[in-house]
């Protein structure tokens, strides 16, 4: 219930957090603080230096610009459900925003800690890649933006750098004929997905021009279903596509065991997610 | 002029026995100014922490306190070898066995409970705790039941061998706790040998936990000066914990307070007496400073009252009608470790003799077998009166596997044997005597209510479209209000319950029971039944419970007992206040008492219009002009030993729809008929039994505590421990009939723990139904959408 | 690892509290500040007892480091009540009967407070979701529920 001892400081700056970074060994931020405090109270985690990247400017606010929409590493999942920006530019955002924990969670778990946290169970990931985001980071050797496709490399395990912080996430706006689903099960409200998958499509009429599908919680990060995407894409989709897709998608998956479920339920149920998203896509595409 | 519409002018005044007043207790919870253990705050007072073990079963080779005492704000590190000295390192169980305060040499299951640390505040005891260094060695652990009368088992209880003479039997083997049983057993088989049918079904009724929202507390301190030892704690028998505590201190009683403070929920979670309070009480006689002990939820979850862990096998014989001959039960118990379940000390298997539910069964055997395992100690918690929830289960599974098996509809194989209405009060074959029951109406009530023919049919479609939609029913009678002293005791303390009533001058008045309310509402609904015995307003009638120093002698606040035992004496102290108030009364009146009638909150003198008295009257002259020879005062005590338990039934109905791909269901609809014979307060009924229903809910859908082959529990957070949120939980339809109780002074029969003993079979009832056309018989709990799908997959329901 | 000087506004008066940076703002209410609604019934930030409301939003103050609500308005349960008498919240929740043992209920009045203002009328499920962030043992939520309802409708006429 109680965490270990440790200093604080409450960062005025990017470049202040990055400086504590780099003084401090063994430092963490503190963004929404609602995946690192539970772990540290339980004494999972332990640091003896936090610092609390809380009212950053720099690292807030969400804008469009040129059909890109940037939005600041600590916006909260609340502030994302609540922008009228995403609700109508990248409404796949939004969606994954609401089935987050719960709505005090919200108030405080930022996008940026969701997507750099490394939890499998995290949601954002999965949604960068089917969004095929980008993803801007700061640190010691100045700023680089990276495609989220290739960020997320294992369980607390990501393409940051020592000393990095994310501090911006960029998605396309979203185009006509282009349409979004989202399917997330799990045990109750709030809970992580037992499998998770949204999937952004680009039509073509009938015809699916492009596809990306993303998997949330079956494998030790968030994953791609390439193999899935490869047999959709510039075809019709239809029932006996969908079931070769589940089949792919099942082959794709390397879920933890846990009491959510086995592998062979969490593969079916990421099957059954995307094929469910992949449907939802298509006709939301047509709206 | 005294018409009916003053008359009824004057009952509603009163806030009496039916109406649905709000409650009084509400105040102070809605202003943050309730008053649970944890807020209370002594001067001086340490806070204290427990060291646990990472291992299933283990020995202790050393234990070095070193580092912890050496932190600044450490002030003790306790183990039993300290406790030892004070014989206090192990306690006797409710069940009649001992459990270790401290381990003592060695471990029995995961997170028991090795040494106490006392600090400052409870960052530096958090801090004490990873301090203490304990070395293992581990032991084969025991984990399987089934497995645990083996020959080459592991024995877990050294403290035991040799020792086969039990508390309640013959032990067979080391890890044997009891052998009980019930009925006739010669009789029995002899009716399965000649039955026209038989059916047998096992089944599991997984191991849960009661988890209130308040985790296990308490706050003891040690008043040297004085010589007393007042304990503040989570209790839901807090004179049950007064007079252990006397016994294991060499406290007398008069020199032991012990206070139930508010309480955060209980559900049988908090009626035992655990390791942390008995060290913190030695912590604080050693130090002379209040000492704090307040769990955290993994700790709850994981060494505090589980509950169940009954492997069973329920067999029914009937004849071709469905009519049945005979019943045969029989239970493997795993206990965990120690015995501690929270049971009368006679019936070291509860009253899983009420198997025979709401059927007419001229014979039936039940054999119930209990062993150690290691893991944490109890098996009777979590609103089962004590076993009901694995009786009422099993029954009620046997049933639907009989119904199945000769085709007969679910509802009509109960009617069939139904105890009727004419038979009560019914002797079962089990022993006990159920005082009334109306079943057969209930279910014509419930069936009408969600148009039963209409579910069948729509089931039908839906069969014939590949769609899983499934009709739960369970008609189950409950057992209440333990009990009556001959039969029921606690540690040789018999069952009754106690009701103090004090009348003021100016007409209000203090009552206070020897039950201990933990949301139940007893300020309200005592307070109520007392209105209406003696025509005072509710309003201003103060109910206290909880404190040892003040209060009766009652034995608790468990298997829903208040209403049927705390409630009679409550109702029958207010009788002999009545009778006496009648005797100034007519004093007053200057009538013989037999002039005299009551009506509503006043004694009238028959055929003599305006010559009355009213309570208030009456109990203003208890104080300044009684008859001649009378003493002053206007008080009395009850102390009620039941003359039987009461039985409250009820009929669920349940419709579940399942999706066959991810195996979620939806229960569409869940219709719950009680009856617990006079509603003391509908309002707070219903609220009972929403409760009941959503926590029987979350038992059958999802909650399960598994340990692994080492002994390793998972899902002891509130992560994975299924509480289902606003979201999850249905919507509950509730119905009633009123049945009174015809032993029980106000015809009540008490209501709460029936919503959670009759929910849980029908959610199994409903979701096997959904497969029954695949002839499924029967299906474990929990049956969360992971284990559904599985089922759904191995019958071949799955497209590909 | 010293202590720090918080500042900061609790149920409209200024407090200042001296703390470890790892003390939880849950504790500095109950054991620094004595305001005992707020409760702890989990640790793994599930269940919302402690839900308290700072800067217009609902928070599990178990979660939150006291140096963080440094210069914050805070509102506890005990701030609710006001010289006019109970909240709106307050009595809605006893007219129908949304709380038992009372353990939920500060947390589910702070968050009520603030849903109500997030969603003035809400539909029975806008409430389900809204509210799920506090956990109930007793009463099943359905009365909760209708307590909320309540809630919202005299709050409209007020």
């Amino acid at each position: 219930m109680i965490p270990s001892s440790f200093d604080y400081h409450k960062a005025t700056s990017v470049a202040d957090a990055i400086a504590c970074l780099q003084a401090n060994e063994d430092s963490k931020l503190l963004a929404g603080g609602h995946s690192l405090l539970p772990m540290m109270k339980l004494r999972f985690a332990e640091s003896p230096f936090l610092i609390d990247i809380n009212g950053i400017d720099e690292l807030k606010g969400i804008s469009m610009e040129n059909g890109t929409i940037t939005i600041g590493a600590m916006t909260t999942e609340n502030e994302l459900i609540r922008s009228e920006l995403l609700q109508q530019h990248c409404p796949l955002l939004v969606e994954a925003a609401k089935l987050v924990a719960d709505p005090q969670v919200r108030n405080k778990g930022t996008i940026g800690g969701d997507v750099a946290h490394g939890d499998p169970g995290n949601d954002h990931p999965a949604v960068m890649l089917a969004l095929d985001a980008e993803l801007v980071l700061q640190g010691p050797d100045g700023t680089r933006t990276v495609p989220a496709n290739g960020f997320f490399l294992g369980t607390y395990w990501t393409g940051l750098e020592e000393h990095e912080i994310l501090v911006a996430i960029k998605v396309p706006a979203i185009k006509s004929g282009v349409g979004h689903g989202y399917q997330k099960l799990k045990r109750k409200t709030g809970d992580y997905a037992v499998a998770g998958a949204p999937v952004v499509v680009e039509m073509d009429g009938d015809i699916v021009r492009d596809i990306r599908i993303g998997l949330t919680n079956v494998a030790p990060m968030a994953i791609r279903a390439e193999a899935a995407e490869d047999l959709i894409r510039g075809k019709r989709v239809d029932d006996a596509l969908l079931k070769e897709v589940e089949k792919s998608i099942i082959e794709a998956c390397d879920p933890a065991v846990d009491l959510r479920g086995d592998e062979e339920y969490k593969s079916h149920m990421a099957a059954i997610m995307a094929r469910r998203a992949i449907i939802q896509a298509i006709e939301n595409a047509k709206g | 002029m005294d018409t009916a519409a003053d008359k009824q002018e004057r009952e509603d005044a009163l806030g009496g026995v039916g109406c649905s007043r709000k409650r009084k207790e509400d105040a102070r919870f809605i202003q943050g100014k309730g008053n649970y253990t944890d807020d209370i705050k002594l001067p001086g007072m340490l806070f204290a922490d427990m060291v646990r073990s990472p291992y299933a079963h283990a020995r202790i080779k050393s234990i070095n306190k070193e580092k912890a005492l050496a932190l600044p704000g450490v002030h003790a590190v306790i183990t039993a070898e300290d406790l030892k000295p004070l014989n206090l390192h192990w306690m006797p169980t409710l069940a009649g066995d001992v459990q270790a305060v401290l381990a003592d040499e060695k471990v029995h299951f995961q997170y028991q409970e090795v040494a106490l640390v006392v600090a400052d505040d409870r960052y530096i005891a958090a801090d004490a705790i990873e301090l203490v260094e304990v070395e293992y060695e581990e032991l084969p652990v025991l984990v399987d039941p089934h497995k645990a009368m083996l020959d080459d088992a592991p024995i877990l209880r050294e403290d035991l061998v040799g020792k086969m003479q039990g508390t309640h039997s013959t032990r067979v083997h080391d890890n044997h706790i009891f052998n009980w049983q019930a009925g006739e057993k010669e009789a029995t088989d002899r009716v399965f040998d000649s039955a026209d049918v038989t059916v047998s079904q096992d089944m599991l009724y997984h191991r849960v936990h009661p988890c209130p929202l308040e985790t296990c507390g308490c706050v003891a301190s040690m008043d040297k000066i004085n010589g007393k030892l007042t304990v503040y704690l989570t209790s839901q028998a807090p004179h049950v914990v007064r007079t252990v505590v006397s016994m294991l201190s060499g406290l007398p009683e008069s020199s032991v307070r012990v206070v139930s403070p508010d309480i955060g929920g209980g559900f049988g979670n908090k009626v035992g007496i655990y390791p942390g309070y008995v060290a913190s009480i030695v912590a604080s006689i050693v130090l002379g400073v209040p000492v704090k002990w307040v769990e955290d939820r993994m700790e709850n979850l994981s060494s505090t009252a589980f509950a169940r862990d009954y492997h069973m096998r329920g067999e029914l014989a009937a004849d071709s009608n469905g009519i049945i001959k005979g019943l045969r039960v029989n239970v493997l118990a795993d206990h965990g470790a120690f015995d501690a379940c929270a049971d009368p000390s006679k019936f070291p298997a509860g009253f899983m003799h009420i198997c025979t539910g709401s059927y007419d069964i001229p014979v039936a055997h039940l054999n119930v077998d209990g062993v150690y395992t290691n893991k944490a100690p109890g098996g009777v918690s979590y609103r089962c009166s004590f076993r009901v929830t694995e009786a009422v289960y099993v029954i009620e599974r046997t049933m639907d596997v009989l119904a199945q098996k000769l085709g007969i509809d679910k509802a009509e194989i109960r009617r069939r044997n139904f105890v009727k209405k004419e038979q009560f009060p019914y002797k079962t074959c089990l022993g006990f005597e159920l005082d009334s029951g109306d079943y057969h109406t209930g279910l014509e009530k419930v069936l009408d209510a969600v148009d039963y023919p209409a579910l069948r049919k729509e089931q039908e479609e839906k069969r014939a479209k590949g769609e899983l939609m499934g009709i739960g029913l369970v008609t189950f009678t409950e057992v209440v209000g333990a009990g009556p002293s001959k039969s029921c005791d606690i540690l040789g303390v018999g069952m009754f319950d106690s009701a103090e009533i004090r009348i003021h001058p100016t007409g209000s008045a203090i009552a206070r029971m020897g039950t201990i309310t933990q949301g139940q509402g007893h300020q309200t609904t005592y307070a109520q039944i007392i209105a209406t015995e003696l025509g005072l307003s509710s309003e201003e009638i103060s109910i206290e419970e909880g404190d040892t120093d003040t209060a009766p002698y009652g034995l608790g606040t468990y298997g829903s007992r208040s209403t049927p035992v705390g409630g009679a004496a409550t109702a029958v102290a207010a009788r002999k206040i009545k009778a006496k108030a009648k005797k100034i009364a007519a004093h007053l009146l200057e009538v013989s008492e037999d002039d005299l009638e009551w009506e509503v909150d006043r004694f009238k003198v028959k055929g003599v219009p305006g010559q009355e008295k009213t309570m208030k009257d009456i109990a203003w002259a208890a104080y300044n002009n009684v008859p001649e020879g009378m003493e002053p005062g206007l008080e009395a005590v009850d102390y009620y030993d039941p003359p039987n338990f009461t039985f409250p039934f009820g009929i669920y109905l349940c419709v579940v729809d399942i999706d066959k791909d991810t195996g979620v269901t939806d229960i569409r609809r869940f219709y719950a008929l009680d009856d617990c014979g006079t509603r003391i307060n509908p309002m707070i009924i219903d609220g009972q039994i929403h409760g009941g229903l959503t926590e029987g809910y979350a038992v059958a859908m999802g909650q399960e505590l598994p340990y692994d082959e080492q002994g390793n529990l998972s899902g002891n957070t509130l992560m994975d421990y299924f509480l289902p949120t606003f979201v999850e939980t249905p919507k509950w339809e509730t119905d009633y009939t009123v049945t009174p109780s015809p032993h029980h002074p106000i015809g009540a029969k008490g209501v709460a723990e029936s919503p959670h003993v009759g929910s849980i079979p029908t959610f199994t009832s409903a979701i096997v139904d959904a497969f029954a056309h695949l002839d499924v018989t029967h299906m474990d709990m929990p049956h969360n959408a992971f284990r559904v799908w599985k089922k759904v997959k191995s019958l071949g329901l799955l497209d590909n | 690892m010293a202590k720090q000087a918080v500042s900061f506004n609790l149920n409209g008066k200024a407090v200042d509290v001296l703390v470890e940076p790892r003390e939880l703002l849950i504790h500095t209410l109950r054991e620094n500040l004595n305001l005992t609604g707020a409760h702890i019934g989990c640790e793994s930030s599930h269940c919302g007892a402690c839900t308290v409301d700072i800067d217009g939003e609902s928070v599990k103050s178990c979660t939150l480091l006291t140096v963080q609500a440094a210069g914050s308005e805070v509102k506890s349960v005990e701030g609710l009540t006001n010289a006019d008498g109970l909240h709106v919240v307050q009595q809605a929740f006893k007219d129908e009967h949304g709380l038992q043992c009372g353990f939920c209920t500060p947390g589910m009045l702070m968050r009520t407070y603030r849903f109500l203002q997030e969603n003035p009328n809400p539909s029975d499920e806008e409430i389900r979701w809204g509210m799920s962030g506090n956990l109930c043992r007793c009463t099943g939520y359905q009365n909760i529920i209708e307590a909320v309802k309540t809630a919202a409708k005299n709050l409209q006429q007020a």
